[in-house]
């Protein structure tokens, strides 16, 4: 049912915009979140159906009245944190309150129904057009070569800004540059998820992603795939289970949760390979006064105790009851 | 006033007159100072003395209310020879919201000589690797950093400074919380620098390890230079520094409630 599903040309239209866009927004998610902006796409969100409603008011297509409105709030956001006399979260609530009100009382203006925004509060995913399908993907493809190629600038700014501003980079620019691309991101995912959920497509697959991740390339990549596996299996869930059951279960938020679920699996995952390396983590050397071997034995360690057993240089430690030790003659040394 | 070494007299940093406010409030005042080339500085003080401060106006990063700054020659306003500075700026930690390799974040001092939108070149890579490999963490080079200790951290932040292979260093307070292996560890980087001619610029609190390699030691007081010579040991620099017990203006003067009244609180 799926498979004839498949066959209509809204439906192949929806999976490329899902596609796409579950590829681009994890790009500058990862971004967000490693300068702990997580809720930044969110603020642009709100502020995006601000630009919705003034589309729908003066007749111009809300998709670019929201990208124009969306970057305007990007780099008032930017301009606030720089000038640093209202803090960072401050202005995003500032921008979250005002942009939905706003959005709200400019579609009553225009004698629009709550219907019609939304549309574009919950994504709207199979009423894509071809023309929506081109403009979003020509905005991934901006996204996606910008946040790749510069990768070690954008990694270096949003890593230390300091650091960054003494190796003669423009913080400032790269920073705003940060911010418009994730106004552009959060346009191009108001089809596919709706701006209230916007953010999630950003976020929850950098948060699955990085549970695994030990270096930020590799967190980028496995984001990319989280963010591209769950829109594209998420639209195809939110299908199958529409028509099998003769309900109507929107794509956003399947999307959405299916991003949410990949988190819940990587979490505990992340959490055991963490505490193994910590286990495992060698003390400082001579840290620890050796351990009398007398004061310890009940059995002598060996690969069958049961106990974890780490290789440390050219002997095994043992790990039981706050202790990580060898034996060395008479004594157990603690590592 | 300065003790420059053999052979290495240009002056590479060059401040005059120089004063910078924070918030409208005075943090250097008046200062002059000259580093010539192959030095090692040490800057202390108290806290609150401007050390900190002076240093991230030697780098740019305060602006100077009034004076000059030149480094290597050139006005600080037409200065572009980035990949000439290595700046290691007062941080706990190198981690940031996202996971990051110890290679990535050493590979980000290398951004001062590339170009932009190129892939890392052979050079890149082998000035990151020699990085790591001075100061020890050679092995750590695929972890992510934030599962190593505070000492391991400052010291790939001092391997990043080095991978832009920079002849001027600026070090902020490199040994705050580190302990004493891995303060040795630094002080071999940091000599292994200075022998190969590097100029160090070096704010701390406790010299430890750093002691031999020391040139010439400043001492700041309330943003002005007080001593500026031979190398002082620590004892005699706090005698120097501390010539009363009164309190620094910049300290707010919280005192316990059960601290007894007339009795001064040692600083």
């Amino acid at each position: 049912m799926v498979i004839d599903l498949l066959g209509h040309p809204f439906m192949q239209r929806a999976l490329i915009a899902a596609f796409v866009t579950g590829l681009a927004a994890p790009v500058i998610g990862t971004y967000l979140v490693q300068r702990r902006l997580a809720l930044l796409g969110d603020g642009l969100g709100h502020v995006a159906v601000t630009g919705v409603a003034i589309g729908l008011l003066t007749g111009f297509a809300p998709t670019w009245t929201a990208v124009v409105v969306a970057v305007l709030g990007a780099v008032a956001i930017e301009v606030i944190r720089e000038r640093g006399s209202t803090s960072g979260d401050l202005a995003l609530a500032l921008l979250f309150y005002g942009g939905l009100a706003g959005g709200v009382m400019i579609t009553g203006l225009a004698g629009q129904s709550a219907a019609r925004l939304n549309q574009y509060l919950f994504g709207s995913i199979t009423s894509i057009s071809l023309s929506d399908i081109w403009f979003t993907i020509g905005l991934a493809a901006l996204i996606l070569l910008v946040g790749v190629g510069l990768l070690p600038q954008l990694f270096s700014v949003a890593q230390d800004q300091d650091f960054a501003r003494v190796a003669g980079l423009d913080v400032r620019a790269y920073n705003l540059l940060v911010a418009v691309l994730a106004a552009v991101t959060v346009t191009i995912a108001m089809r596919t998820v709706g701006l209230l959920l916007v953010s999630a497509l950003m976020i929850v697959p950098v948060a699955a992603s990085q549970q695994l991740a030990r270096s930020f390339r590799a967190t980028v990549v496995g984001a990319v795939l989280v963010g591209a596996g769950a829109a594209v299996g998420g639209l195809l869930l939110s299908a199958y289970v529409s028509v099998r059951h003769d309900v109507s279960v929107a794509p956003g938020p399947t999307i959405v949760l299916l991003a949410l679920a990949c988190f819940v699996a990587t979490w505990p995952l992340g959490a055991w390979l963490r505490h193994r390396a910590r286990l495992r983590e060698p003390f400082p050397e001579g840290a620890v006064a050796p351990l009398e071997a007398t004061d310890h034995d009940n059995h002598d360690h060996g690969p069958a105790c049961g106990h974890l057993a780490v290789p440390h240089d050219d002997h095994v430690d043992y790990v039981h009851d706050g202790h990580r030790h060898a034996r060395h003659g008479e004594h157990y040394d603690e590592h | 006033m300065s003790t420059s070494r053999p052979g290495g007299s240009d002056p590479v940093v060059e401040l005059r007159d120089g004063a910078v406010a924070i918030a409208g409030r005075p943090v250097l005042r008046h200062l002059d100072l000259t580093v010539h080339a192959g030095e090692f500085v040490t800057l202390l003080g108290p806290n609150g003395s401007g050390k900190s401060t002076l240093v991230r106006a030697l780098v740019g990063l305060r602006p100077l209310t009034q004076g000059s700054l030149r480094l290597f020659g050139t006005s600080f306003e037409s200065f572009r020879d980035w990949h000439r500075l290595g700046f290691v700026p007062q941080r706990s930690s190198a981690a940031s919201g996202v996971p990051a390799s110890v290679t990535e974040v050493v590979a980000s001092g290398r951004l001062t000589r590339r170009r932009i939108l190129r892939p890392a070149g052979r050079a890149d890579r082998a000035a990151v690797a020699s990085a790591l490999e001075l100061v020890g963490l050679a092995d750590r080079a695929g972890d992510s950093v934030a599962t190593l200790s505070g000492g391991q951290q400052q010291r790939v932040l001092i391997a990043r400074a080095l991978a832009g292979e920079p002849d001027l260093f600026f070090l902020d307070e490199p040994t705050a919380g580190v302990d004493l292996p891995n303060q040795q560890a630094l002080a071999e980087a940091l000599g292994a620098l200075s022998r190969a001619g590097s100029t160090v610029v070096l704010v701390t609190h406790e010299l430890g390890p750093l002691e031999p390699l020391v040139d010439r030691t400043i001492v700041l007081r309330d943003g002005r230079v007080v001593y500026d010579g031979a190398p002082l040991h620590l004892d005699d620099a706090h005698g120097h520094h501390h010539p009363s017990p009164r309190r620094a203006d910049h300290h707010p003067g919280v005192v316990a409630p059960l601290d007894r009244p007339g009795e001064e609180v040692a600083w």
